[in-house]
């Protein structure tokens, strides 16, 4: 008979193998569900995996999109999986994603037309300030009244929703354009626009601050006390109490730098990739990060892998649709099947399956 | 297989003019195709195009696509895989067609429903919906028991203004005693959003609810809660068969295939085209059989004289909802002037957004 027997130690090999099998299990049954859509199924795993990054046709353009895609899912959800190993839940960064880049266009539309050098650093400092004070709503809620982060948290998300829209109607209504929602197009400000630094490369400030951002946590979460004091929290909470670690402040540490790293996040999409202040600005990175975060192991350079794969089946997804014809919504069940595997395998991450002859009965 | 592919798309690139070569057209819908109403009226014009030209038009789309560095992405692909024409089919893709087509310029862009043409290669067009919605409006005002009509609003942009401003002034030119209630959803298709509009609207006393958004969601509420509605873009009978009175039912198909043809005998270039009842681009649902015979008859003759010239929806004395003169007696509003509209006109009661 089979029996289900708890491991004494999570099993590192498969907390590292599982991520990979995941994704061999997603390219098997999606293959099987592309199949019995009458689609090709290894001309889509191909376009899906492989043409944003080595066709001829596409590859010189999709390669630096990739990066434009991954580096806000990898800013944020760094900052995600700092706050989730401590069992802190952040829900709402797509909430602190717009506030954060409302706040650096603010700044950019109060100079505009004025050119200075002072300018982009300071809408840095408003996008993660604002992420930061977004974020600590249901932080001081927490701490205060001990309500439950999760909720807050995403709530707050429909909240800035609505103040997004507000100013795309009012304040940062584009004044030449009347009749139509949307502010200045932050592009044709100099002073203001992330370029990218390196033609062709899709490479903008976004991506340089990603990859600080995952040093840095790369470094506190193994060389760092907070880091230490983060995952005891998350796996000994009492034990983490006795130790002097205070859960208020950690609260407030971990959701205040997933907030302002999506603060940044937003401000670096608003006045690059995105443009411009609309209605429709926010389209989810917020979220998709969620699972960024869990999908890279809540390890700050797994987070940079998973950002990249998460990109990559995003932009191979839309020349699936464009190529072979697949609907859209099977592309989003293909990328719902990676997180469904990675957590169903994870169950044998914590228990193994062993065989034993009819005793026990 | 990847070389066959990679050299189809290389000889499709080298020999964008050779009339045997099929004509690639591109279709980007900010919706599923399976909306049953906007997006699904531009696909089915695209089904039309692909079966009027056969094996000489190659048709491909990508669904859901988000403004933004999506859609300019999307648009980016379709361009590099030697796509000859690219229909972007919703307002909001007006920056990302432009910044693509400033790139690609031997590919035509048509946009609908916007209004940014920095660039030659780029069309746009769009349709009158404010005709449609005159036709609704006076169904709905003699048709409401309650006096309340229910406005699902997608976004305050000028299409969506002038069409409820439209519906109201033909409410009330049938019903003095009408009132409109206007939920915004600032969004075109979020079933769940639009279905709590339409429950909060009928808990308003509205039984009729009217929407500019893009899912069938508010006509089922309807149904259930036993009031009238009108669909949107595409007929929605089959959700509502009682509730159901009518749509607006787009028709894109003899456009679309005018252009593509344009582009196949080398003849197209940018325009800006404003299509109505009169050229068949919107088309009224069938009339549901609760709606009396007379009034039948009498929104068959609102269709039809708004189709000839002879009326138009926008007729003076109308006062904006401040109550300022906007057009005097007898004048009939500017096109440049709906095409901007962002006002409410008098005796609607809701704050206009801003």
């Amino acid at each position: 008979m089979i029996r289900l027997e708890k491991r004494k130690e999570p099993s590192r090999i498969w907390r590292i193998a599982n991520p990979f099998l995941a994704v061999a299990l997603t390219m098997i049954a999606g293959g099987l569900m592309f199949a019995a859509l009458g689609k090709d199924p290894l001309v889509a795993i191909r376009l899906i995996f492989f043409d944003p990054l080595f066709s001829e046709t596409f590859a010189s353009y999709s390669r630096p999109q990739l990066l434009i895609k991954a580096a806000p899912l990898i800013l944020i959800g760094v900052g995600l999986a700092i706050g989730f190993k401590a069992n802190i839940w952040n829900i709402g960064a797509e909430g602190q994603y717009i506030i954060g880049a409302l706040f650096g266009a603010g700044v950019a539309l109060a100079f505009f037309p004025a050119p200075g050098w002072y300018i982009f650093p300071l809408m840095i400092l408003a996008g993660a300030f604002g992420g930061f004070l977004w974020a600590m709503i249901p932080a001081i809620l927490k701490t205060r009244f001990n309500t439950n982060e999760i909720l807050v948290s995403l709530l707050l998300v429909y909240v800035a929703e609505r103040i997004l829209a507000a100013m795309a109607l009012g304040l940062m209504r584009n004044p030449d354009q009347p009749g139509f929602p949307g502010s200045r197009d932050l592009r044709r400000y100099e002073a203001a626009h992330n370029a990218e630094l390196i033609a062709n490369t899709g490479m903008h400030w976004g991506g340089v601050a990603a990859m600080i951002a995952v040093i840095f946590a790369y470094v506190m979460m193994t060389r760092h006390m907070l880091g230490f004091h983060v995952k005891l929290a998350g796996q000994a909470p009492r034990a983490a109490r006795f130790g002097g670690v205070s859960p208020a402040r950690l609260v407030v540490i971990c959701l205040g730098i997933s907030g302002a790293l999506a603060g940044l996040a937003g401000m670096f999409e608003v006045s690059g990739p995105g443009g411009q202040v609309r209605i429709e600005f926010a389209t989810g990175y917020g979220f998709t990060a969620i699972i960024v975060a869990f999908l890279g192991r809540l390890n700050p350079l797994g987070v940079v892998l998973a950002g990249l794969l998460l990109g990559l089946t995003y932009i191979g997804g839309e020349l699936a649709q464009m190529i072979l014809q697949i609907p859209g919504a099977a592309i989003q069940v293909f990328q719902g099947m990676l997180l469904f595997f990675l957590l169903a395998l994870d169950f044998q991450t914590n228990y193994r399956i062993r065989l034993t002859r009819g005793a026990a009965a | 297989m990847k070389k066959l592919l990679t050299a189809a798309v290389f000889a499709a690139l080298a020999t964008p003019a050779m009339s045997d070569d099929p004509t690639k057209v591109g279709f980007i819908y900010i919706g599923p195709v399976g909306d049953f109403g906007w997006t699904a009226g531009h696909d089915r014009a695209r089904q039309e195009l692909q079966d009027h030209f056969g094996d000489a038009v190659e048709t491909s789309i990508v669904e859901n696509v988000d403004y933004g560095a999506d859609a300019e992405r999307v648009m980016t692909q379709m361009a590099l895989s030697g796509t000859d024409m690219i229909f972007a089919a919703s307002f909001g893709y007006g920056p990302d067609v432009n910044s693509v087509a400033g790139r690609f310029p031997d590919v035509a862009f048509q946009h609908a429903t916007g209004y940014i043409q920095d660039h030659p290669n780029i069309s746009l067009y769009d349709a009158r919906f404010y005709e449609g919605r005159a036709v609704l409006g006076h169904i709905g005002g003699k048709m409401t028991e309650t006096n309340t009509i229910g406005y699902i609003a997608s976004f305050p942009i000028p299409a969506v203004v002038s069409g409820i401003n439209s519906a109201y002034l033909h409410a009330k030119a049938v019903n003095p005693d009408v009132e409109f209630r206007i939920i915004w959803t600032y969004s075109w298709f979020d079933p769940s959003l639009e279905a709590d509009a339409a429950e909060t609207l009928i808990e308003q006393g509205a039984d009729v609810i009217m929407q500019h958004t893009d899912s069938t969601a508010a006509v089922r509420v309807a149904e259930d809660a036993g009031v009238m509605a009108f669909g949107q873009a595409s007929d929605m009978v089959d959700f509502g068969p009682t509730a159901h009175l009518s749509a607006i039912v787009d028709r894109w198909a003899p456009y679309y295939i005018d252009r593509v043809q344009a582009l196949k005998d080398g003849t197209w270039e940018a325009q800006n085209s404003w299509m109505g009842f009169a050229e068949g681009i919107i088309e009224m649902a069938p009339w549901n059989d609760r709606i009396p015979a007379e009034l039948q008859e009498e929104a068959d003759a609102l269709v039809a004289s708004i189709a000839a010239g002879e009326y138009h929806p926008f007729t003076g004395p109308i006062n904006r909802q401040d109550g300022t003169p906007w057009l005097a007696e007898g004048e009939v509003a500017e096109d440049s002037a709906l095409a901007t509209m962002d006002f409410f006109v008098e005796g609607i009661t809701s704050e206009f957004p801003n």
